[in-house]
């Protein structure tokens, strides 16, 4: 599997969990949507969806990490890099 | 003689031979159990109930009924609105933050050292003072929501509750180290790899099995489970008084005032994630 299209299936994924888990149609979010302002969530609803991520994909991202990091794209971007 | 309490930030009430210990403190701009004024003075009346006896009671069991979580730690919004409505100089404050750490640390240090065992129930969030506050336990059981961190470098200060000396008894300084100069958090499961928790559950579950954990731990003879915690869990003294040192020195800071200030008015929906 290309690289391109691990981070397209991840994008898919990480959408398709936030849809899930703040109640919105997988359809009506995109991977270069911006997280925060699409779903309409505050600071402790974004750990518990950081929480959610690392737990469904194995992985840990320092929150550090997420600094500039606005879109699907980007968190599916700092997960692949993680999954190694 | 056992009596329950209902106060506006916490109660406590007996379960059979556990002493359970309730946070609920929920008003608008208190997001997650803030340990402001009440709440000390509320956590100051479960210390005295302790060095009192705790009525008998064979076990402490800590928890949140918040939904967010267990606890976000200090109250940020009344520190700085303090520091506001004085107008005072950074020296002046300072007398009333070491008064205010020595309160908190004598109730921390009571729960620490209570003959009784203790168990955190953690969920959702588990920050600063909060993260603080269940590493006084004997023992956390976390379910799976819920989020370990030290944020206080963003905001020019040190852990102030007893954090970092107590984390060190359980985890390596290795791991101090990540937590405290990244202020990262940890997930639950994170947490319990790195034996910062002892029992991870579902979410939801955490009270209902550090129910059990206080019914097994009251089975045995009262004066062996007290020597044993003596044994096993020293409180760390000297270490907590330098850290209200470096507290207090830091506190002075303007880096300090201005940290607060931008915690307080951020409307971002990132202010955890910096």
């Amino acid at each position: 599997m290309t690289t391109t299209t691990q981070t397209a299936e991840l994008e898919t994924r990480l959408v398709a969990l936030a849809a899930h888990r703040f109640g919105k149609a997988a359809s009506s979010l995109q991977p270069s949507d911006d997280v925060f302002e699409k779903l309409g969530i505050d600071s402790m609803q974004a750990m518990e969806l950081l929480t959610e991520i690392e737990t469904t994909f194995g992985v840990e991202i320092p929150d550090y990490e997420l600094q500039g990091v606005t879109t699907f794209s980007g968190i599916a971007a700092l997960v692949r890099r993680r999954l190694g | 003689m056992s009596a329950d309490f209902h106060g506006e930030t916490l109660s406590f009430a007996h379960v059979g031979s556990t002493l359970e210990v309730t946070l609920h403190r929920s008003v608008p701009g208190a997001a997650c159990n803030e340990i402001g004024e009440q709440t000390l003075i509320e956590l100051e009346r479960v210390a005295e109930y302790l060095r009192e006896g705790a009525g008998g009671a064979r076990a402490m069991l800590l928890a949140s009924s918040v939904p967010r979580g267990f606890c976000a730690g200090a109250d940020l919004r009344a520190l700085y609105q303090g520091l506001v409505a004085r107008g005072e100089t950074g020296q002046a404050s300072v007398g009333e933050v070491r008064a205010f750490l020595d309160r908190i640390h004598r109730v921390f240090d009571t729960f620490d050292a209570t003959p009784i065992t203790t168990i955190a129930a953690v969920h959702g969030v588990v920050f600063g003072g909060g993260f603080e506050l269940a590493l006084t336990c004997d023992v956390l059981v976390a379910d799976k929501t819920a989020r370990f961190c030290f944020p206080e470098l963003r905001l020019g200060l040190v852990p102030g509750f007893g954090g970092i000396p107590r984390l060190a008894r359980d985890v390596g300084n290795a791991v101090v180290r990540d937590l405290l100069f990244t202020g990262r958090s940890l997930n639950a499961q994170r947490a319990y790899a790195l034996g910062i928790v002892s029992q991870l559950v579902a979410p939801g579950e955490a009270p209902f099995v550090a129910r059990k954990v206080a019914e097994q731990a009251a089975r045995f003879d009262s004066d062996t489970a007290a020597a044993a915690k003596a044994f096993a869990k020293p409180v760390p003294h000297e270490w907590l008084e330098r850290e209200k040192d470096t507290f207090c020195r830091l506190f002075t800071s303007p880096v300090v005032t201005a940290a607060l200030q931008k915690f307080v008015t951020s409307t971002d929906a990132r202010p955890y994630l910096p």
